[in-house]
C-alpha cells in the first residue's frame, strides 16, 4: 500500500516538473533565439531611426513612442472607469439579478477574443464617433479590452479586504465613500496596481484590434509634442495623429524578402519582451511596498 | 495620506482622460494638413515605402507620407470611401470597388508601377528539374491534383520516383490568388494538400531544405536570396525562360508577371503635394524599385503613365476583371472606364 502511494508521490513529481521544465524549457528557447538574433541590432541609431528600406538604417522610434502613447491613452481611460466600476459592483451595487447579469457579462468579456474589440471600435470610434484612425482611438479601443480584466482584479482586490474593516467603519459613522477612500481602497491598492499592470503589459502587445482600427506600418515622423511654447502649453493634437505600434513594425519586418530584415524584427521583439518585463517587474515591486503598508 | 493621494490620482486620471476626448475631437482637422495617406497592398508596400522614404528626407518636415497594409481589398475599401488619397494595389479595381467608388463619387487615376513576378522554385540540390511547362504546373496544382498527383515521375517519366513536396501561398495573399488564376486558369483554385504560409520566408526555407520540394514565391524573395533557391524556367512560346528583370520586363517570362499599381484619388491629386509625391514616383521610382528587388516597368510605360496622370485621364483598363498576361503598354492603351 504504502509503496504504491509513494510511487504515485514520485510519479507526479516527475509529470510536475517535466511539465514546467517543458514551458521554461520552450520560453527561454525562444528568448535565447530572439537574444541572439536581435542583440547585435539593438543600439542607439535602432532606438531613433526612423523605418527604411536599409535594413541597417531602419530603426524603431515611431512604433516605440506609438506604442507608449497608445498605453497612456489607455491607462486614462481604462483604469479610472474599470476601478470605479469594480468599486461600484462589489461595495455600492445591491445583489439583483441584474448585477449578477452585469458580473457574468463582465466575466465572459475578458475571454472574448481581441479581434472582436478591434471589430466594434472601427464601428464605434472611427465611422460613428468620427474619431478616424488616431492614436485616442487605439487607446480606447485597448481601453475596452483591458476593462474586463481591470473589473474583475479590483473587486477580487477589495474582496479581500476583511469585512470588520468596513464594519468598524461604519459603527464610528462613516458614509460608504468615506469607508472606501480611506480604508478599502488603499488595502487594496495593491492588488488592484498589479491587475492594472498586468492588463497594460498584455494591451502593449496586442496586433489583430490596432491593425483593424487602421494602424499604419510606414510612419516616418512623430505625433505633435504634448507640450507646445505657445498658451495653454498644453496640445492634445497628438491624440488624432496617424500611428505605428511595436508588434506592428515586427510583423512588417518578419515579412519583407530577404534576411537582413529578419535581425530588426528580432531587436523590435527583444525590445518589447523588455518593455512587458519592466511592466511586471513594477508590478512586483509596487506588490512588495504596498504589502508592507498594510497591518491586518 | 495614502488615502488622499489614492483619491487624487483617481480624479486626475478620470479629468485628464475626458479632457482628452473632449480635446481630441475639435483638433482632427489640424493634423491633416499636407499628409498624404497610402493603404493597400503588402506586395506594393516595399516599393511604396522606398519611395515615401526618399520624398520625406526631400522635402524635411513639410509633406509627410504614411504607408499601411491593409492588402489590395482592405486598400480599396478605404480609398473609396475617401479615406486614403492613394491605394496600393497588387490586382486591379474590381467591379464591386468601381461601384463603391462611383457612388461616393470617388474619380482615380490608375498607374502601374512595377512587376512582380513568381517564381517557381525547387531545392539547389535538385539535379533533375530545370524548366516546366504550364501545362506540368496545372498538372501539378490543379484542384483535381490533390491526393493523386504526389510523386515526381507522375508529373515527367522521367523524372524520380520520389515523393513531390509542395510549398505554396496561403489561400488570403495575392500572390494565391494570381498564380491559380495564370496556371489553373481560374483565382483560388487550387489543391489544398501542400504546405502553405502567407510569410514567404518561412516558404523560401522550406524549399531549400527538401531536395524532393517545389514551391511559388513572389520574385523579390527569390531575387533576394538567390543561392538558397534554384529558379526553374517557365516554357515559352521560344522555349524555357528564367525570371529575370531582363525576361520580366520584355515580357518573355509568361505567365507569372504581373503589373502593380497605384490608384490615386482624382480629388487628392489636385493637391499640390499629391501631385508632386506620384510624379516623383513615375520618375525616380524605376532606381528604387530595382533597391527593393522588384522589376521596374519599361520606360515607355512610365512614360505613358505620366502622361496619363498629365492630361487627367481618370479610370481603369480593365473594367473590373482581372486579366492574366497583359503588357502594360496595351493596358495604358485602353480608352479607360469609370
Amino acid at each position: 500500500m504504502i509503496k504504491r502511494r509513494k510511487y504515485a508521490e514520485a510519479l507526479f513529481k516527475v509529470l510536475g516538473l517535466s511539465s514546467l521544465a517543458l514551458a521554461v524549457g520552450t520560453l527561454a528557447l525562444l528568448f535565447g533565439a530572439l537574444v541572439v538574433h536581435g542583440i547585435g541590432r539593438l543600439d542607439w541609431q535602432f532606438l531613433t531611426s526612423f523605418p527604411s528600406r536599409h535594413a541597417s538604417q531602419a530603426g524603431i522610434l515611431p512604433a516605440v513612442v506609438g506604442s507608449t502613447l497608445v498605453m497612456l491613452v489607455t491607462a486614462c481611460a481604462g483604469i479610472p472607469v474599470g476601478v470605479a466600476a469594480g468599486i461600484y459592483l462589489e461595495e455600492y451595487a445591491k445583489r439583483t439579478w441584474f448585477t449578477e447579469l452585469i458580473e457574468v457579462t463582465v466575466t465572459n468579456l475578458a475571454g472574448v477574443p481581441s479581434i472582436i474589440f478591434g471589430l466594434l471600435a472601427l464601428g464605434l470610434f472611427v465611422y460613428m464617433l468620427g474619431l478616424g484612425a488616431s492614436i485616442l482611438t487605439a487607446g480606447l479601443t485597448l481601453a475596452l479590452l483591458i476593462l474586463p480584466v481591470v473589473i474583475v482584479t479590483t473587486r477580487e482586490a477589495i474582496r479581500a479586504v476583511p469585512v470588520h474593516i468596513r464594519e468598524a467603519a461604519f459603527a464610528l459613522g462613516a458614509t460608504r465613500w468615506q469607508t472606501v477612500a480611506d480604508h478599502v481602497l488603499p488595502y487594496s491598492a495593491a492588488g488592484i496596481l498589479t491587475g492594472i499592470i498586468l492588463a497594460l503589459s498584455r494591451a502593449i502587445g496586442e496586433t489583430a484590434p490596432i491593425v483593424t482600427v487602421g494602424a499604419l506600418t510606414f510612419v516616418a515622423f512623430l505625433p505633435p509634442a504634448p507640450i507646445t511654447s505657445q498658451p495653454p502649453y498644453l496640445s492634445f493634437e497628438w491624440l488624432m495623429s496617424p500611428f505605428t505600434v511595436m508588434p506592428i513594425q515586427m510583423f512588417a519586418w518578419v515579412s519583407r524578402p530577404g534576411e537582413d530584415f529578419a535581425a530588426n524584427a528580432a531587436a523590435a521583439g527583444l525590445l518589447l519582451v523588455g518593455m512587458t518585463l519592466t511592466m511586471n517587474g513594477l508590478a512586483i515591486y509596487v506588490r512588495y511596498r504596498m504589502r508592507k503598508r498594510v497591518f491586518w | 495620506m495614502l488615502s488622499s493621494q489614492v483619491k487624487w490620482s483617481l480624479w486626475a486620471l478620470v479629468i485628464a482622460s475626458l479632457v482628452g476626448v473632449g480635446w481630441g475631437r475639435g483638433l482632427t482637422w489640424a493634423v491633416q494638413t499636407s499628409l498624404i495617406k497610402i493603404d493597400g497592398s503588402s506586395t506594393v508596400y516595399p516599393v511604396t515605402e522606398a519611395v515615401a522614404e526618399e520624398f520625406q528626407s526631400l522635402h524635411r518636415g513639410k509633406i509627410r507620407v504614411t504607408v499601411g497594409i491593409a492588402g489590395s481589398g482592405g486598400g480599396f475599401k478605404k480609398f473609396c470611401r475617401g479615406e486614403i488619397d492613394i491605394a496600393d494595389a497588387s490586382r486591379p479595381i474590381l467591379k464591386e470597388e468601381m461601384a463603391l467608388c462611383q457612388k461616393n463619387g470617388i474619380s482615380y487615376y490608375e498607374l502601374p508601377v512595377a512587376f512582380d513576378a513568381l517564381t517557381v522554385a525547387v531545392s539547389p540540390k535538385n539535379t533533375w528539374v530545370d524548366s516546366m511547362t504550364v501545362e506540368e504546373l496545372r498538372k501539378i496544382w490543379e484542384p483535381a491534383a490533390q491526393g493523386k498527383i504526389t510523386r515526381w515521375n507522375q508529373v515527367r517519366p522521367d523524372w524520380p520516383d520520389a515523393q513531390l513536396v509542395l510549398f505554396g501561398a496561403g489561400s488570403d495573399s495575392g500572390t494565391f490568388d494570381y498564380f491559380t488564376d495564370a496556371i489553373v486558369g481560374k483565382p483560388k483554385s487550387s489543391r489544398g494538400d501542400y504546405t502553405a504560409s502567407e510569410d514567404d520566408n518561412v516558404l523560401v526555407q522550406g524549399i531549400e531544405r527538401n531536395v524532393h520540394s517545389l514551391g511559388y514565391i513572389p520574385y523579390a524573395y527569390y531575387a533576394a536570396q538567390q543561392k538558397k533557391l534554384k529558379a526553374v524556367a517557365i516554357v515559352g512560346k521560344n522555349g524555357p525562360v528564367l525570371p529575370s528583370a531582363e525576361t520580366v520586363k520584355n515580357g518573355s517570362y509568361h505567365p507569372l508577371s504581373r503589373p502593380l499599381f497605384i490608384y490615386v484619388n482624382a480629388e487628392s491629386a489636385k493637391r499640390p503635394e499629391v501631385r508632386q509625391f506620384v510624379e516623383y514616383y513615375l520618375a525616380e521610382g524605376p532606381k528604387l524599385i530595382a533597391e527593393v528587388h522588384y522589376v521596374p516597368l519599361p520606360d515607355q510605360a512610365y512614360e505613358m503613365a505620366r502622361e496619363r496622370f498629365a492630361k487627367g485621364i481618370v479610370g481603369t483598363g480593365f473594367g473590373g476583371e482581372p486579366e492574366v498576361g497583359l503588357p502594360v503598354e496595351e493596358i495604358l492603351r485602353r480608352p479607360p472606364k469609370q
